[in-house]
Order: C-alpha cells, then structure tokens, then sequence
C-alpha cells in the first residue's frame, strides 16, 4: 500500500517543483473535409471539430482535479491545411479565411492553441503547399490560436532548398505584420526537419496523415523534478547522476501515461503517444538551463553543455521509455530561450550565443527555439540558419526545427516580451557575414547517404 | 475498487481528525487506513478512503474538504490513489 512518504514526495514534485502535464492534444483527421467548394469545407471543418472536441477541455479539468496534477494546455492538433485547402484555395485570402475558422472552433471549444496549419514539403511543393506557405504572415496576423509548421526537409529525401529559401521570407513578412506585438506571429510558426507526426507540442504540432481518424497525445514536464532530485546528488559519480534522472523522469512520464490514458477513456477517443520531454517555461525553477547548471556548469553555454544536454537527454529517455510503452513526438530536452529563465540568464550574462544553440541542437530535441534575432536580418541570412538546423537533422536522422522571432524595430541587446508561456528574451546577435549566393541556388540538397556512418 | 488518498498537512489543533472523520462518515465515505505524525508542531495527517459509496461526486467532495481545511486552518488534498500507484509501483 502506498505510504505517507510516497504520496508526500508526489505532491511535493507537483506544488514546490511545477510537476505538470504540459498538454493533452487532441489529434483529428480533417480529410473527410475536403471539398471543391471552400464555405463547404469550413462549415465541415468547425462541425468535425466542434463535434470531436467539445469535451475536451472539460475532461481536461475534471482529471486534473481528480488526481490533483495541473494540465496546463489542452490543444488540438489537425491534418496540414495543405492537404485540406488544396482542391478550394485558389488565392491566399482563401487560404487564410481556414485559417479564421480554425481560430474561431478554438475560442469555441476553449482551447489555447491548434497547431496545424502546415504544409509537408521536404521534397517538393505542390501549389497548394506554396499557397498556404504564402498565406501563412496573414493567416498568422489575422488569428490568435493558430499555429503553422512547415517540414522542408528529411534523411530520406534531404532539404528543399527552394522552400527554405521562401520560409526566410516568410519569417520576415510574418514578423512585420505583427509586428505591434514584438512579431509574436513568429512565435506561432516553426520549420521542421524530419517532422513527426504525432508531436503534442506547439507551434509544430499536426495530425500526420499516417495517424488515425482522431488520437490522444499527451506531453509531459518537469525540469524542477529533475533539477532538484539532481541537488540531492551534487558532487558525486556519473552513474549516481544519471541513475538520478532516469529514475525521476520514470516518475514523470508515470503520471503522463496516466493521464493519457484517462483522457483516452473518458473521452472514448485512442491513446496515441506520450512525449516525454523536458519542457521549461519562464516560472522560477521550472528550467531546463537550470539543470545543466545543476550537473555542473556555472551558466548554461560554459564549456561542457552540450556534452551535459546529451547526458540529460538520454537518461530522460531511457527512464521514461521504462514508463510507457508507446513512446513518441518530440522526446527530449527543449532549449527554448524565452520560456527558460536561465537561459535568458545565460544570453544575458553572454555565456550563450547562437552558435552554442546550434551545436545544443545536435543531441537534443528540436531546435533553434524562441531566439529573437534583430528585425534588420536578412532573409537570406534567416534561411542559412534554417538550412543549418535543417542539415544537423538530415544528417543526424532527427527531428530539428528553428523557431526565430526577427523582431521589427528592435536591435541586439533590446528585450522582447511574448508574455504568457512564451515568456521574454532578449535579442541575440547574428553573424553578419552573407550567405546570398547558397541560398540563392535554386533547387534541394540531395538526400544524405545512409550508409558509411562517421 | 475506488480508492483515493485524502492528506492534511497545517498547524496541530484539537479536533482535526475528527471534523474530517465526522465529515466522511455523513458522506458516505468508508476510512481504510490512517497514518499521522507531528512534525515539530505540524500536523500530517493521510488517509486511504474508499469513495464507492459516497453520496456525492469527487469533485464536490473534493471542494468541501478543501473548504473545511480552510475552517480549521489546515491544507486539504484530496486525490485518486492511482497517481500514487503509478508513480511509485512498477
């Protein structure tokens, strides 16, 4: 039987060290929408979703009471628009107005975000796909809850340079038609190497097309579990640390699966995946650069970080591999700037710089994530970094991704403030040296040998 | 069965095991097993209850129980036994 000192530490993690469940998404197939006749396909849209979801956040509030855990987000997920929009979007006005229904089935079902305004182009672009990308600075300006990813590239099929080369663009065009809210709309757009299909998480979730009709996937935190099981083991061995975490991130995605599965029941809708991640926000002690510093380092960017994160990385995988068995979306560590205090310390103390990003990326999970960069960069200079992050992911066999906010008006040094769980951060410096002429070559990088690995 | 684990954690005072025994006997609600210490005068209390036969749904007893630690000044959680199975049983 459980004992007064298990059921202390439980609700210890959940009231001092901001143990969560980050998200219950709602996953739904919007296929069975498309039609020719674009007010068709949104009517059919709002009565899917309004019908599939609209006991969602309800039940959300019911299992959070129950077992006493916070669900902060409750969010839906859908089929990339791309796909959906393609037989009735002839301009991207009609592309953004799906946009407009998708934020009003939202508001309506009392969801914070819906992420699936997306378009899949990591070998080619369809007209439709490049029609949705184009409309994505105004859907992004003209909607609140929406969100837009972009997959421009994968190991198998290598990196649509073409696409790239617009998302840079279209990074920039976004940022300006927001920009009275700091280019917030920036903070709602994400472009994915080796996109997953079931991720939880936003700006990049989307309901793949291999997923079924609806699915419940379910993301899990707790950098401050983590960061103080850590403070009990300072000083010692390197098989003490990571027993330590393995152990704390079985706990964690324990009390995921849970909830994952009484939402899957109750709402009489699958169970798809658990995302076990490490996903920070801006509240005091809920950092993932905290834990880094907590391992050993003095700021998060010291030498040893990236050895650190993978270290950190693994070991949650592996303890919370033990804990459910249907593992997937992103799984790992997030390095977002803005939704971790100590890493807006590290930016501002100069212990961290964009390339130490770069190089965090390749033993963690996702990407360039929440970096405002100045609003005079470039296009060109935004699409070398995507192509950069891109390339780690294709080479590397992993999901990356860049979230970059070029916030208008603003210069390295200045802070910039999203508010809320996308937090504030200061604007980094880019390297300023040109990369027009790649960039500018039009065109994919092949895809990657899968053979002679080194 | 439905077990859940009640846990009152605040400052020793006379009477608080018997306002929230007094409090789940009208309910309904059937104690299994008790255990409570003192703690340099903090009071901590858990309790295993059995909620099949209780008269009302989780979430208001949840509230009221909330509501009646506030009256005697201490903290009261009320959550479904399963967060704690999970977590710490394999």
């Amino acid at each position: 039987m459980i004992n007064m000192y298990e059921v202390e530490e439980t609700n210890k993690m959940i009231e001092k060290e901001n143990l969560d469940v980050r998200t219950i998404t709602l996953g739904i197939s919007l296929l069975d929408c498309i039609d020719s006749d674009l007010a068709v396909v949104k009517e059919k849209i709002y009565q899917k979703i309004t019908t599939i979801a609209k006991d969602l956040v309800q039940t959300g509030k019911d299992i959070e009471k129950e077992f006493g855990i916070p669900i902060v987000n409750k969010r839906i997920s859908v089929t990339p628009i791309a796909l959906i929009g393609g037989a009735c979007c002839k301009t991207v006005e009609d592309f953004a107005s799906i946009a407009e229904t998708l934020d009003q089935v939202a508001k309506e079902v009392g969801v914070n975000f819906l992420g699936g305004y997306s378009a899949l182009v990591s070998k080619g672009m369809t007209k439709a796909d490049e029609l949705l990308i184009r409309s994505i600075p105004l859907a992004l300006s003209k909607t609140e809850r929406v969100c837009s990813s972009v997959n421009l590239g994968s190991s198998k099929c290598g990196i649509n340079m073409d696409a790239v080369k617009l998302m840079g663009e279209i990074f920039l065009e976004t940022a300006e038609r927001t920009k009275e809210n700091d280019s917030l709309g920036c903070a709602k757009l994400v472009v994915f190497c080796n996109a997953p299909d079931d991720n939880p998480f936003m700006a990049g979730a989307f309901h793949g097309v291999t997923e079924s009709d609806a699915i419940i996937n379910v993301g899990v935190s707790g950098p401050g579990v983590v960061k103080t099981a850590l403070e009990k083991v300072r000083g010692q061995s390197f098989e003490v640390l990571c027993e330590t975490i393995k152990k704390t991130a079985f706990k964690v995605t324990r009390v995921g699966q849970l909830v994952a599965q009484e939402a899957s029941q109750r709402l009489n809708i699958p169970f798809g995946i658990i995302d076990l991640s490490l996903a920070p926000t801006p509240a005091i002690g809920d950092s993932v650069a905290d834990i880094l510093c907590e391992i050993g380092l003095e700021m998060a960017g010291a030498p040893g970080t990236t050895a650190a994160l993978a270290l950190l990385n693994d070991q949650v995988k592996k303890g919370g591999v033990m804990a459910s068995s249907y593992v997937g979306g992103l799984s790992g560590a997030f390095i977002p700037v803005s939704e971790d205090q100590g890493m807006i310390d590290a930016v501002l103390a100069g212990a961290m710089s964009l390339e130490k990003l770069e190089a965090m990326t390749c033993v963690c999970s996702v990407g360039l994530d929440m970096i405002a960069i100045p609003g005079d960069t470039k296009a060109t200079t935004i699409s070398g970094i995507i192509a950069d992050e891109m390339a780690i992911g294709m080479i590397n066999q992993k999901t990356t991704a860049v979230r970059i906010i070029p916030v208008i008006g603003k210069k390295v040094g200045d802070m910039v403030e999203f508010g809320g769980l996308l937090g504030y951060a200061p604007v980094m410096p880019v390297n300023q040296f040109s990369c027009d002429a790649f960039v500018n070559r039009t065109g994919r990088i092949p895809a990657p040998i899968h053979s002679f690995k080194n | 069965m439905k077990k859940s684990i009640i846990t009152v954690v605040g400052k020793d005072t006379v009477g608080i095991i018997a306002k929230v025994c007094t409090y789940l006997a009208d309910r309904g609600i059937n104690i299994l097993d008790i255990s409570q210490t003192i703690v340099q005068d903090y009071f901590n209390m858990m309790m295993i209850v059995d909620m099949n036969n209780a008269k009302k749904p989780f979430g208001e007893i949840s509230d009221e129980l909330a509501a009646l630690g506030e009256e005697i000044g201490v903290l009261i959680k009320c959550q479904r036994e399963d967060i704690f199975d999970k977590m710490h049983r394999i």
